[in-house]
């Protein structure tokens, strides 16, 4: 008689199953599942309690992922392009969570630009991936302010003006973790997830994920075949957690380490560019090099473990602010009775 | 009711036969921006300090510097605080406005001006009385760049001489608005103050009937804007999430309440916060914070003015739906559009009851008196987390922005009331929960907080249609169910939002139904109606919405009921028209003013003797 498997679990001795959500109601062939599949996964293997994490998005396809994935944490499914204000009061109720956004390129790079910015600005501390089809999945097909100029729209029309690109607006504006990623690229976008996942900070992840029914044909510049020809690597990535052993095999070529907040290290293994993820002066001129030659260019953009965040800012109390007892929020009668006098 | 004419037989010269002691209204005429505050503000509590009922209004206009600004002071031995529409003595500083103030007062009001306006040769049914103010700052203040600052000291001086405040109580005031560390400039305003005193004592005579007389109705009492009450309110109430974005009226409600959270809620053995105030970068950021916080448990706020309720609009039908707790001040303004910014109205009245798309209800509470903005605060944020909604309080730029006299606010004694929220041993204990399932028959279901540590902890919050386990749904059932235990929720509410204040005056005919700082104007009103015009009138004030079953006995026992709005389209009035039966709706009537001023007592009991028929 054999036993039966014992099941694998991760260092908090939970299943990938404690990580899945609900099945998926997305297309099938939509980049935006492979990035659940990828959130599932890293959530699971970095060994992220799930009932820490609170998911938030705005309106869109990729805003409905959410409920496809991570079941045993709370989420907010809010208003379009609007889920950065949500998502900060939360935090600021409760610091303790893990904060993880997930929003559309029209929810973000049109209605949801100020907010988005704002959140920049502000280094919000929280994971922030952005599933950029170049297209708004859920009401059609209509272009959204990161398509391309000149590519063009299933019906052959050509999008006129030129993209956000949102990774520079985040490297310029403040966040500290800038990544893009492609939703068919697994590995790539495991190892930059898991990063996020250690990093303190605001890390905006822009994953271009092809959206099959609306921007997957020729001449559209956000098609599985068209980023997999554009697709311009910047380097090659490891994760190494802070619960693993650090000395793992390091193979040919150049490595650097970069320590993550938690200990984690981020193990960047050159290609054939010198690229300095911490020098953000560099990663915005790489940026705008990579638009001039019509490359996609992938990988840890930008990395700043120093700089404080929003919430420390504010010299908060450790505890969350939510569940403060009355005796911490109510001042006393003497407090009121002293403001009263020097109103007499 | 102003005319030129001078009636021969009262001439004004010389003291006058009668006196009115304790009952006069000071309009100060300045523009913005010439340091007029403090002169007002110290006026203002010198005749407080001497037991005298006093109320003070700002009319200014929506700018830095330049437009004319008027400030008046009502006195009252009667304890009447409202606007008084009729000026008895106008302080004339300012003159581009000079004449047309003039020419508006009623006959016999006296006039302190600057002499070179040479304002005595527009009438001579009035007292005046010429300053040389500029000679006299001169002689008081050798540094010629602070001189427009202490000017405006110089009429307190004028005045107190005039009207008999003592200037003890001016120099004890001036202490009071500066503080211990302003000395110097306190030193250079007392100066001027007596140089105006002086000034009078020598060269004017008295003429005018106007004087003050040490009473003892404002001991205890102290005196506040409703804005800060707010924020005391909010405070207390333990607020612990604030996001804000600026408009006027309603900045000084979050900017008083971040000094006070500095100064009463760093928790003493950390030094850390027990707060975070966040400004947003608009309103559509400040509701979604303030209500992502309510979502994960904190008693989050935002304070606003009509052009931010209406970008808010979208967010709070979130709220409203996905029922997420939030407190909402909406300090009103005059719409529509940008408006008069700077004055106040009850013009959001319809706008916040039933805000956002699709079929929306909203709890609002109507504070009338700083006491109120206080208590009331309370109430608010625990209706918000007991009936997990948004939740608005409703002031307006008179009540938040002008100073009153109130009652020193009483501590809180009920606990805080955080509502339905099940902890990880709770649903331990259940085996979990269905978050929109109305268990207790109040149409409310428990709640989990992000964090929670339990596997059956979670749901998926969101504004698109779902069951009762929080489940996406678009089945025709899910939704009307849903929406039917919201309204059941909202009615359920009627008991548990502020019960109206009811004046039943015997053989009353007729009633009032107001709300908020029309308050003042009707109860003036009543009196006046009574003794001027053998009137006695009932009066019901709203103090929140949805309204109390009490409001159809009130409009039962009355012949014809005023409804009172300071809007144009009667917004007060059409509420009560959408859940009221026909005969009860015909007996209302409609008392309307939408000027952008304080109402005033006047106004409401002409109106009212007018449909009156009599
Ligand atoms: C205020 C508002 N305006 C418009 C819409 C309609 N709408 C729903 S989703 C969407 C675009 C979503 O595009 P994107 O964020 O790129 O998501 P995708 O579906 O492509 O993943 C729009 C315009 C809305 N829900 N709310
Ligand atoms: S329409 Fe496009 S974005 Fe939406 S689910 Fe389908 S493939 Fe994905
Ligand atoms: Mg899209």
């Amino acid at each position: 008689m054999s036993a039966a498997p014992t099941p694998k679990v991760n260092r908090l001795g939970l299943e990938v199953l404690n990580y899945k959500g609900s099945k998926t109601t997305l297309c099938a062939g939509c980049g935006h599942n492979s990035i659940s599949e990828r959130i599932v996964e890293c959530f699971y293997e970095m060994g992220v309690d799930p009932m820490m994490v609170a998911k938030f998005s705005g309106i869109g396809c990729s805003s409905k992922s959410p409920a496809y994935f991570l079941g045993l944490s709370h989420g907010f499914n809010g208003v379009h392009g609007r889920m950065p204000a949500i998502a900060t009061g939360a935090l600021l109720a409760n610091r303790n969570l893990i904060g993880l956004g997930v929003t559309g390129d029209g929810d973000t790079a049109s209605i949801g630009i100020g907010q988005f910015m704002h959140l920049v600005r502000r280094n919000m501390p929280m994971i922030y991936v952005i599933e950029d089809n170049g297209v708004y999945g859920l009401t059609k097909g209509q272009f959204s302010a990161t398509a391309d100029m000149g590519s063009t729209a299933k019906s052959g029309a050509a999008n006129a003006l030129p993209p956000f690109d949102c990774c520079a607006l985040a490297l310029r504006w403040g966040a500290t973790l800038v990544a893009r990623s492609f939703s068919g690229d697994k590995k790539q976008l495991q190892t930059v997830l898991k990063t996020a996942i250690a990093h303190k900070g605001l890390a905006v992840i822009d994953v271009i994920s092809p959206c099959v029914t609306f921007n997957d044909h020729a001449g559209s510049t956000k098609s599985y075949s068209y980023i997999k020809d554009h697709e311009e690597p910047l380097h090659e990535l490891d994760f190494v957690p802070f619960f693993e052993d650090i000395s793992v095999e390091i193979g040919e070529g150049e490595i650097r380490d970069v320590r993550m907040h938690d200990g984690s290290s981020l193990r960047i293994r050159k290609i054939d560019r010198e690229y300095d993820p911490t020098d953000r002066g560099k990663a915005m001129s790489a940026l705008e090099q990579a638009e001039r030659d019509g490359e996609v260019l992938t990988g840890v953009l930008y990395v700043n473990t120093s700089q404080p965040t929003f919430i420390e800012q504010l010299e908060m109390m450790d505890e969350p602010l939510a569940t403060l007892p009355e005796s911490k929020v109510r001042p006393s009668r003497a407090a009121l009775e002293d403001a009263m006098e020097e109103l007499r | 009711m102003s005319t030129l004419e001078v009636s021969p037989a009262e001439p004004l010269s010389g003291n006058s036969r009668h006196s009115i002691t304790n009952d006069f209204s000071i309009q100060v005429a300045t523009a913005n921006g010439s340091g007029s505050q403090t002169a007002n503000t110290v006026l203002m509590r010198s005749i407080f300090q001497m037991g005298i009922p006093v109320s003070g209004k700002n009319m200014f206009p929506s700018n830095i510097s330049g437009l004319p600004t008027w400030f008046t002071i009502r006195a009252s031995k009667k304890g009447y605080i409202g606007r008084r529409k009729e000026i008895d003595i106008l302080v004339a500083m300012n003159p581009e406005t000079a004449r047309e103030d003039v020419m508006k007062l009623g006959s016999g009001a006296a006039v302190v001006y600057d002499e070179p306006l040479k304002l005595n040769e527009l009438r001579g049914d009035l007292h005046f009385y010429p300053v040389p103010f500029d000679k006299l700052v001169a002689a008081v203040c050798p540094e010629a760049k602070l001189r427009k600052l202490v000017k405006n000291m110089l009429y307190d001086g004028v005045l107190a001489k005039l009207l008999s405040i003592e200037m003890d109580e001016v120099r004890q005031a001036l202490v009071k608005q500066f503080g211990q560390k302003k000395a110097k400039a306190a030193e250079l305003n007392w100066n001027a103050a007596q140089a105006g005193y002086e000034f009078a004592e020598k060269n004017l005579l008295k003429t005018d009937p106007y004087r003050v007389e040490r009473m003892n109705a404002t001991a205890g009492k102290i005196i506040i804007d409703g804005n800060s009450a707010c924020a005391l309110g909010a405070m207390f109430a333990g607020v612990t999430v604030v996001a804000w974005y600026p408009i006027t009226p309603s900045s000084t409600l979050v900017e008083s309440l971040a000094v006070y959270l500095k100064r009463f809620r760093m928790d003493p053995e950390t030094g850390k916060a027990t707060y975070a105030v966040v400004q947003a970068e608009d309103e559509l950021a400040s509701i979604g914070m303030a209500l992502g916080a309510g979502w994960a448990g904190a008693r989050s706020m935002t304070a606003t003015s009509g052009p931010g309720i209406s970008l808010m609009s979208e967010f709070i039908g979130l709220g409203y739906y996905a029922e997420a707790p939030a407190v909402i001040y909406n300090v009103e303004r005059v719409g529509p559009a940008t408006g008069l910014p700077t004055r106040t109205q009850q013009g959001d009245l319809l706008t916040t009851a039933i805000l956002s798309h699709g079929d929306t209800q909203h709890p609002m509470y109507f504070p009338c008196s700083p006491e109120e903005c206080f208590t009331m605060s309370s109430e608010a944020f625990d209706l918000a987390e007991r009936f997990q909604t948004p939740v608005f309080v409703m002031t307006d730029l008179d009540l938040g922005m002008n100073n009153w006299m109130a009652d020193p606010f009483p501590y809180p004694e009920k606990p805080i009331d955080r509502g339905k929220v099940l902890t990880a041993e709770d649903i331990e204990r259940l085996g979990g929960f269905a978050r929109y399932r109305d268990v207790d028959g109040d149409g409310v279901g428990y709640r989990t907080l992000p964090g929670t540590r339990h596997p059956s902890a979670a749901y998926f919050t969101r504004g698109s249609g779902h069951n009762d386990k929080a489940q996406y749904s678009e089945r025709e059932d899910d939704y009307i169910n849903n929406l039917d235990r919201l309204s059941h929720k909202f009615d359920v509410m009627r008991s548990h939002v502020a019960a109206p204040e009811i004046h039943l005056r015997e053989k009353a005919e007729i009633g009032f139904i107001a709300i908020g700082t029309s308050d003042y104007a009707v109860r003036e009103s009543c009196d006046q109606l009574e003794t001027e015009h053998g009137i006695p009138a009932s009066y019901f004030r709203v103090r929140a919405y949805p309204f109390n079953d009490q409001l159809k006995d009130f409009i039962r026992r009355h012949s014809r009921v005023y409804v009172v709005d300071q809007n144009r389209d009667a917004q007060l009035l059409s509420l009560m028209r959408l859940e009221l039966d026909a005969e009860l709706i015909a007996k209302l009537r409609s008392v309307r003013y939408y000027g952008g001023l304080p109402l005033d007592a006047r106004t409401v009991t002409d109106e009212v003797v007018k449909q009156e028929g009599k």
